[in-house]
């Protein structure tokens, strides 16, 4: 890879032994990916729950906080494992709060602005079109690329921290034209209709493409989704496929028509209400008793928290059924003065701030609350929780208030 | 006896082991018990099966980016693979393996690696050379 001074001073350590870490990291990264040299970046976001870290990662970013380490852009981070507000009800241990404690720590001396959010392009600063950055979360990455144009690979927490450090990242992948261009072409029959539907549309096409250096191009579509709704179906695509950018044709800002993306001539795939009913089908469970619905992955929006607010509002869970929603600090400040919280609360929701319920020790806690039968509107989270096991479930937003109530799976048989 | 499979240059120092290998994705959140380790996702095809110390083959990376960590973590309590080899890996796992000091390589040209390879296969990888070696044959099948 070609180096410039800078890059060469920081890689001998005249930048302090932090700096010379990245830059190896990167360098390491590149040469995998073929990169010929680094490119700028304006903001990094850096995804490191404890869990992930344990405490050998807690223990490498206090050695670089300990060594002087100062990022040199803005950088923010993901929803964090631990609320530190709420963690011994849901059976969070006092070894993970303080992990949380100590991480939180370092990444405040290095310069790091704790914003623990998986929407930041919906309530901190979005990236703009061409923007190159260091993302980590990929629900993030593929709505940064996709809806709002800019320029970013899936960067890992090691990798996102390293560009914050050194202000660029290798230039491969996404950051080239040349792997932006659509390879995979979905021709959908039905525009889905809510949040839910968004993310099962986005995981079969996700699991369809597969692979991180496909691109699907997509048409079909008949209106312009929400940011909600893009939001869904990003991050499910991006967990069923490891998926970092999709273009819509007429929607997203790369492809006006399917040539901007040279799609053209791609064979086309069909989505039918068959692939969406065989996704979806794992996921049924109507009639069961259901332990603790999920609103998370990705965070709440403040007008999500609106729309769970009013669903809840005058109603009571089932006594055996608890329900977490995760959003936001920022989101929660302003649903609490809107009285969104309330609402959820007075239903019997938990409200969690700045974390998400994945990344807070899943097994863990479920194994604490005695919680096994999950259910969501979110296609993301289900898709993730049969690992940590759980028997995760999927319903719409009002389905999913409906089985709360009930305490077992209500589903009226939503289909795109 | 022996049989040299050729790859893109990929990252970490040179091992050996035995092969674990099957036609199936990776995401260490999604599908495995890190404390036991174990693959864990019921749907996973090595459900149950053991990756500590072996030469994982997988055909790509999947889902999201704490991989890139856990690979980290796992190897630092010893409860890790030694190597990963895929078709086709992600951004993630190679920013993993990076911090991790774990071998990883993909982009095999002899076609699919989850063919090449079987579970049992004695193996050494070479990151540097983009060099894969089945030590226990001499011949593809």
């Amino acid at each position: 890879m070609k180096l410039d001074d800078e890059e060469q001073a920081m890689l001998a350590g005249e930048m302090g032994p932090a700096c010379a870490w990245a830059l190896d990291h990167q360098i390491q990264i590149g040469r995998m990916f073929d990169a010929e040299d680094m490119v700028p970046v304006s903001q990094a976001h850096m995804m490191a729950d404890p869990e992930s870290l344990g405490e050998a990662g807690v223990a490498f970013v206090e050695r670089l906080a300990g060594d002087g380490a100062q990022v040199s852009i803005p950088m923010i981070t993901d929803p964090r494992g631990v609320d530190l507000e709420h963690y011994r009800p849901l059976g969070q241990t006092e070894e993970m709060a303080d992990l949380e404690r100590r991480f939180i720590a370092a990444c405040q001396a290095m310069g790091i602005m704790m914003t623990n959010t998986c929407i930041n392009y919906q309530t901190i600063m979005p990236p703009v079109f061409g923007d190159h950055v260091a993302y980590g979360d990929t629900g993030v990455v593929i709505y940064s690329n996709s809806v709002c144009g800019a320029r970013s690979n899936f960067e890992g927490g090691p990798s996102a921290l390293a560009a914050g450090l050194t202000g660029r990242t290798p230039r491969y992948g996404l950051h080239l034209d040349r792997h932006r261009r659509a390879t995979m072409r979905f021709i959908v029959d039905q525009t889905p209709s809510d949040l839910m539907e968004w993310g099962v549309l986005g995981a079969a096409i996700g699991r369809q493409a597969g692979s991180y250096w496909q691109v699907p191009v997509i048409e079909g579509i008949e209106r312009v989704p929400t940011s909600d709704e893009i939001k869904h179906f990003g991050a499910a695509m991006a967990s069923y496929g490891s998926t970092p950018l999709f273009h819509i044709a007429g929607i997203t800002p790369e492809c006006r028509t399917v040539a901007d993306v040279d799609g053209s001539d791609l064979p086309a795939h069909r989505i039918g209400v068959d692939e969406i009913t065989t996704l979806r089908q794992p996921f049924g469970a109507a009639g069961e008793d259901v332990d603790v619905v999920v609103f998370a992955a990705p965070q709440l929006s403040l007008v999500e928290m609106g729309q769970l607010a009013s669903l809840c509002a005058g109603r009571k869970r089932a006594s055996s059924t608890d329900m977490i929603v995760c959003t936001s600090a920022q989101v929660y400040a302003d649903a609490a003065a809107m009285g969104y919280v309330d609402a959820i609360q007075g239903f019997g929701g938990t409200v969690l701030t700045g974390t998400c319920f994945y990344q807070q020790y899943a097994r863990e806690i479920g194994e604490a609350n005695g919680w096994k039968r999950l259910l969501s509107n979110s296609a993301k989270i289900v898709n993730i929780l049969g690992g940590y096991g759980y028997a995760p479930a999927l319903a719409t937003m009002e389905d999913c208030i409906a089985s709360a109530e009930a305490g077992q799976v209500v589903d009226r048989g939503a289909g795109v | 006896m022996s049989i040299e499979l050729k790859c893109h240059v990929g990252i970490g120092l040179p091992v050996t082991g035995t092969a674990l290998v099957a036609d199936d994705n990776f995401s260490a959140r999604y599908d495995l018990d890190r404390i036991k380790g174990v693959f864990s996702r019921p749907q996973h095809k090595l459900v149950g099966q053991s990756y500590r110390d072996v030469i994982l083959v997988l055909n790509t990376a999947k889902g999201g980016v704490a991989t890139a960590w856990m690979l980290h973590e796992m190897k630092t309590r010893d409860m890790a693979p030694k190597a990963i080899l895929f078709n086709a890996a992600n951004t993630i796992l190679a920013q993993g393996a990076a911090l991790a000091e774990m071998a990883m390589c993909d982009r095999f040209e002899d076609g699919d690696v989850t063919s090449l390879i079987q579970t049992g296969d004695e193996v050494h990888v070479d990151p540097a050379a983009g060099l894969v070696t089945i030590l226990n044959r001499d011949g593809v099948g």
